[in-house]
């Protein structure tokens, strides 16, 4: 959440000499490296003493060692995929060299999807769910904001969907989208397409309230500007009111990112649609010695991808919004 | 008789309360000519917002109403420009921007761009804030984001200047330092002005006439008091002057004698000096 701190604040910093900010910086990293260590040394310990079905749970170490073994898997496939698009090659050579007529069709390789794969499809998957999210949000939040009328009617909605789970939408979606998708030659593969629309659902909320709340709050003084002015309702929107609510809106933006990324390992899951959710119930059922040490990479490997998700969002905002003193964290 | 410029007739105002309609104001009668500066004076909750968001078209009177050359006036618009107590200048815009927001919008059709970069750049000087031209409002003191105000205002070439306490919130030095640029600005362009004020020393040194407003609820003027000081004023000068400190001796009755709050005062907060008195 960006919180709105004194100006002081950042004088005061600005004011420090650039050798003190460096030795905080460092004792910044220090610190958070002691942190990181003290955890790392706690699962260690804790881990060797828990024993379970599938052999004790596993400490930083194995988790590290399957790291390296989903790279090893990754790189193997690709190695695999391309070997695959060689020999075709070779073949359609040789067959243009007996024929040159001959009709030639380059299959596709239809590998098994590795851990890569996977982190690929779930983020393509979230930016989509979260690019729908924010095209529905931001505009009708803003209209909804301007009109008192319009907001009493649609409060009692908003709060009564927003809090409904993921996993409560996706019987549902996964229903609908069966029945009303049918394509024959369709762009988006159908899981694909259910993943988007659960995240979408269920992450528009924060932006869209965010929005509302921010149009809502343009300062009367301002509305009186645009008054004297007479700006007319498209100005008012553009220059006055969308401006006012930038800094809301990313607060929003930020959230539903947030949710966006949560609901979908949730979603792929429970849905069986490909992404690391699916990753992490594949390995659950496979229930091999390395299962659990995977799952605790793709763990953190999801902690990090929301960590960046948010830290981008964050860049975002403060390339574009006007108000540079929202303290950034 | 040639007709006032700017005419407020029989002008009140109710607003609906819990008990009935609460009367804020009754029978403001006031005309004004074209170049003159008036000030209200009154205390707090006395109307004398309601009377300048009247005439600029913000709020609508009950009865009566207010006449610009003539015509009736209900809706806001540029021509009667408002300076807002705590400048309202869009953050995130430049002062140039600010100001280029208002002239874009008064003169789109009537002036090319280069005559209205001109124009912009014209008014900034006026207020001497052409060098902060790509500052934003966050990034400068609050005396110069009122003169982009001020600036904003005169941008739209009004005919009449409307202004709730501009200097209201700024130190006692930058406020001196404002007006000077006020009376200033005022004598090159002979704008009519309407000023709230609670400072009886800036009432006294910018005004041609004074109008002091009587306590709500129902509101009215209660005395008006021409003030026929030559001009240009200096404010060291009248700092002695007779006449200057008759004038504020006659606001300062008004408001303490015969207006007086009746609201009881906490006997430490009576040894206090009052509000307004303090010297400009």
């Amino acid at each position: 959440m960006s919180t709105t701190l004194p100006n002081r604040w950042l004088r005061a910093r600005s004011w420090l000499p650039q050798r003190l900010k460096l030795q905080r910086l460092s004792e910044q990293f220090a610190l958070a490296a002691v942190g990181i260590a003290a955890f790392l040394l706690c699962w260690h310990l804790v881990a060797g003493q828990i024993h379970t079905s599938l052999g004790s749970f596993p400490g930083p170490l194995q988790v590290a060692e399957q790291w390296s073994g989903l790279v090893a898997e990754h790189r193997q496939e690709k190695a695999r995929e391309a070997a695959f698009f060689e020999r075709q090659h070779q073949r359609h050579a040789a067959a243009l060299a007996e024929d040159p007529t001959a009709e030639l069709v380059l299959r596709p390789y239809r590998g098994r999807p590795t851990f890569f794969h996977q982190i690929q499809t779930s983020l393509l998957t979230v930016l989509a769910g979260f690019v729908l999210a924010s095209a529905i949000a931001i505009p009708t939040g803003m209209v909804i904001g301007l009109s008192n009328r319009l907001y009493a009617a649609s409060n009692p909605l908003i709060q009564l969907f927003k809090p409904v789970s993921p996993l409560a939408w996706l019987p549902l979606i996964t229903i609908l989208v069966s029945a009303l998708y049918q394509s024959e030659d369709p762009w988006f593969s159908r899981s694909f397409v259910v993943s988007v629309l659960t995240v979408t659902l269920c992450s528009l909320w924060p932006t869209l309230l965010n929005t509302i709340v921010g149009v809502n709050s343009v300062s009367s003084d301002l509305n009186n500007v645009s008054k004297v002015l007479r700006l007319n309702w498209w100005t008012h929107l553009r220059r006055i009111v969308l401006p006012s609510a930038i800094p809301h809106i990313f607060t929003g933006l930020r959230l539903s990112l947030g949710i966006a990324w949560m609901v979908l390992i949730a979603a792929e899951m429970l849905a069986q649609n490909p992404g690391l959710g699916k990753f992490v119930w594949d390995e659950f059922q496979n229930g091999s010695s390395d299962s659990l040490s995977r799952i605790c990479v793709a763990v953190l490997v999801i902690g990090l991808i929301g960590l960046l998700l948010d830290r981008l969002m964050l860049l975002l905002q403060s390339k574009l919004s006007w108000d540079k003193t929202a303290v950034l964290r | 008789m040639q007709k006032p410029h700017l005419e407020l007739s029989q002008l009140g105002i109710e607003f609906p309360g819990a008990n009935g309609p609460f009367i804020a104001l009754q029978q403001v009668d006031l005309q004004i000519a074209r170049g003159e500066f008036i000030s209200l004076i009154g205390h707090s909750g006395c109307g004398k917002s309601t009377v300048l968001n009247l005439v600029a078209g913000l709020l609508q009177a009950t009865t009566g109403g207010v006449l610009l050359n003539n015509k009736e006036v209900n809706a806001p618009g540029p021509e009667r420009a408002v300076v807002f107590q705590n400048h309202s200048l869009l953050p995130w815009l430049t002062v140039y921007q600010n100001v280029e927001l208002a002239v874009k919008q008064v003169f789109r059709g009537q002036k090319r761009k280069a005559e209205m970069r001109d124009w912009i750049e014209h008014n900034l000087a006026l207020v001497q804030m052409q060098h902060a031209s790509d500052r934003r409002p966050a990034e400068i003191s609050g005396g110069m984001k009122q003169r982009v105000g001020i600036a904003r205002a005169l941008a739209m070439q009004p005919e009449v200047l409307l202004m709730d306490e501009p200097f209201g919130a700024l130190d006692a030095l930058t406020r001196a330092h404002l007006q000077d640029s006020l009376m200033e600005i005022q004598a090159r362009l002979n704008n009519t002005v309407i000023m709230i004020t609670h400072d009886v020393d800036e009432a006294v040194l910018l005004s041609d006439r004074i109008v002091m407003m009587t306590n709500g609820p129902a509101a009215t003027i209660g005395e008006v008091l021409p003030i026929t000081l030559p001009r240009p004023r200096n404010r060291i000068e009248l700092a002695d002057c007779a006449t200057y400190n008759h004038y504020r001796h006659q606001v300062l009755s008004f408001l303490y004698e015969k207006q007086r709050k009746i609201e009881p005062l906490p006997s430490q907060a009576a040894l206090k000096p009052a509000p307004g008195v303090k010297r400009a």
